[in-house]
């Protein structure tokens, strides 16, 4: 595999960039595998890769239904951040937050990521209170993090309106300095020619219908183009784990939602940040091509059509509008919806089943993007050992029988 | 945007006067304190969330304010029937025509009867 370089940049460019390597093999499934993972988003391909590269295991197979890369990955606002309430969603996503910062050079692909820094706003003194008592936890588990008033945050964001005359007046904001954005599909595509690097097998456009199950053991997965054994199977589908989860018998906690974001035409740079609001429900940031990108809140209804209720969008650009009335002209160019697996607790499932070999990494719900480096090193070593990795342990299905549920709604619940 | 048909109200009204609750006829076990922590686990988490036919409960927040059944398509979208509270659904995964994607024959047969 030819490295990236500006060198291999300038060679390419003598002959009118004609001659590159195609970035990953298409093979013909193997009739078995070690491990075999169902689903080719991000995470997917980050457990694929590091189970290559970090634990040894080459003979793996990604599924994928559709395209590298379609679902959600394609499908979100890339926002990255790791300023999480409690010590266990700190731990895991602040693992993902270090990965990101060195995932470019790793992958050998820009993965464009850019610490540019989010705002999470306060609209009310109880939003002010559990921003800063989110902060304090953050910086006692060593994750950057401060509060600012409505004036600092006026300063950093002097297009956003920080007056007292808004119906939700800006009273301060938490501030992550090292959190930012990347390019969702530059991380599926890295994880993805790396993976294939390694020698893993990347089979697309088919479907896994049903999963060999014998006497409570995995043994391989049926597909749209015949069987594959496995004795180690990891399902990282998303808004699909319900319906994977339903061919091997086990029900989960999980709700499946519409989760929309749209995209204006380009503009000239004016929003150098990032800047997210639970109390409003919205959240933007602009890309480098100019686009600003904007999020909303779930659907409150479950549904796997991917696309999004108008009333969602209506509320989201009213809270867009409220906070920026300078982007009151601007419009919009596209919109879409992506299907999200929520959990009761707005925390991920990293997860053994009954089955045995049979592991789960989903219920990531809206925020799934920024965790997918740090999902897939440790679902990669989950799936490599058969128990669950020191920070996956907390995140098992078992929370939801047990009682000793990790609650994000404040740092997950509408904030991505 | 949908239109959702207020057993109560009698009228169809738009989505937004609406909150979904979450799946209907969810039973809480007879005698709690003889759950175990898994039946109260699933009686209080576990979800069915089908990719198709689903039952749920919704409550017309800024109508009545009466919770409600909706018998509705996951994928689609379409409203197959609306029911009260402590009436059981007409509706199963064969009379929508296999209850999977698109199925809106049956919706309209209903909207008719209801209209």
């Amino acid at each position: 595999m030819e490295r990236y370089s500006v060198f291999g940049l300038i060679k390419h460019a003598l002959s009118y960039h004609e001659n590159w390597q195609k970035t990953w093999r298409s093979p013909t499934p193997k009739k078995e595998y070690d491990v075999i993972i169902i689903g080719g988003g991000g995470h997917g391909l980050a457990t694929a890769y590091y189970l290559a590269k970090n634990y040894g295991v080459t003979n793996v197979a990604v599924i994928e239904k559709g395209w590298l890369g379609g679902g959600n990955t394609a499908r979100n606002t890339t926002i990255v951040r790791s300023n999480y309430l409690w010590d266990e969603s700190a731990a895991l996503y602040e693992h993902s937050m270090k990965l990101w910062e060195g995932l470019s050079q790793d992958l050998n692909y820009n993965v464009m990521f850019s610490q540019r820094g989010v705002l999470n706003l306060g609209h009310t003194l109880q939003d002010m209170r559990d921003i800063q008592r989110r902060v304090n936890a953050n910086r006692l588990n060593g994750i950057d993090g401060e509060v600012l008033d409505a004036r600092q945050v006026a300063e950093r964001v002097p297009i956003m309106d920080c007056s007292r005359n808004t119906r939700y007046p800006v009273l301060g904001a938490s501030w992550q300095p090292r959190a930012g954005v990347a390019r969702h599909d530059a991380v599926a595509w890295g994880y993805a020619r790396s993976a294939d690097r390694l020698g893993v097998d990347l089979i697309q456009q088919t479907e896994v219908t049903g999963l060999n199950i014998h006497n409570g053991k995995i043994l391989g997965v049926h597909t749209s183009r015949g069987d594959i054994n496995a004795r180690t199977v990891g399902c990282v589908v998303a808004g699909n784990s319900g319906v994977v989860a339903g061919m091997a018998g086990i029900k989960l906690p999980i709700e499946s939602h519409p989760l929309q974001a749209f995209v204006s035409e380009p503009l000239k740079p004016i929003l150098d940040t990032v800047v997210m609001s639970n109390h409003v429900h919205g959240y933007i940031s602009q890309t480098d091509k100019g686009d600003l990108v904007v999020g909303a809140g779930i659907d409150g209804y479950n549904g796997y059509g991917q696309r999004g209720s108008y009333p969602t969008i209506e509320h989201t650009m009213q809270a867009i509008i409220e906070l920026f009335p300078i982007f009151s002209r601007v419009r919009m160019n596209r919109q879409w919806g992506g299907i999200v697996d929520t959990t009761p607790d707005a925390c991920p499932i990293l997860s053994a089943t009954p089955v045995e070999g049979l592991f789960f990494n989903c219920g990531w719900g809206t925020g799934g993007f920024k965790a997918t480096p740090g999902s897939g090193d440790v679902f990669a070593w989950t799936l490599a050992n058969g128990r669950p990795h020191a920070l996956a342990a907390p995140f098992s299905i078992d929370r939801f029988c047990t009682g000793s549920l990790i609650d994000e709604h404040g740092a997950a619940g509408v904030a991505h | 945007m949908f239109y959702i048909h207020c057993p109560y109200c009698a009228e169809q009204r738009s989505e937004e006067e609406f909150h979904c609750m979450g799946q209907a006829h969810i039973q809480r076990p007879e005698n709690p304190e003889a759950a175990s922590d898994r039946e109260w686990g699933e009686y209080l988490f576990f979800r069915d969330n089908p990719r198709g036919l689903h039952q749920e409960m919704w409550v017309h927040a800024a109508g009545c304010r009466k919770f409600f059944n909706v018998a509705r398509n996951t994928v689609s979208y379409e409203i197959f029937e609306t029911y009260r509270m402590g009436e059981q659904t007409s509706v199963t995964a064969g009379t929508t025509a296999h209850g999977r994607e698109g199925q809106v024959e049956q919706v309209h047969k209903v909207r008719r009867v209801r209209a």
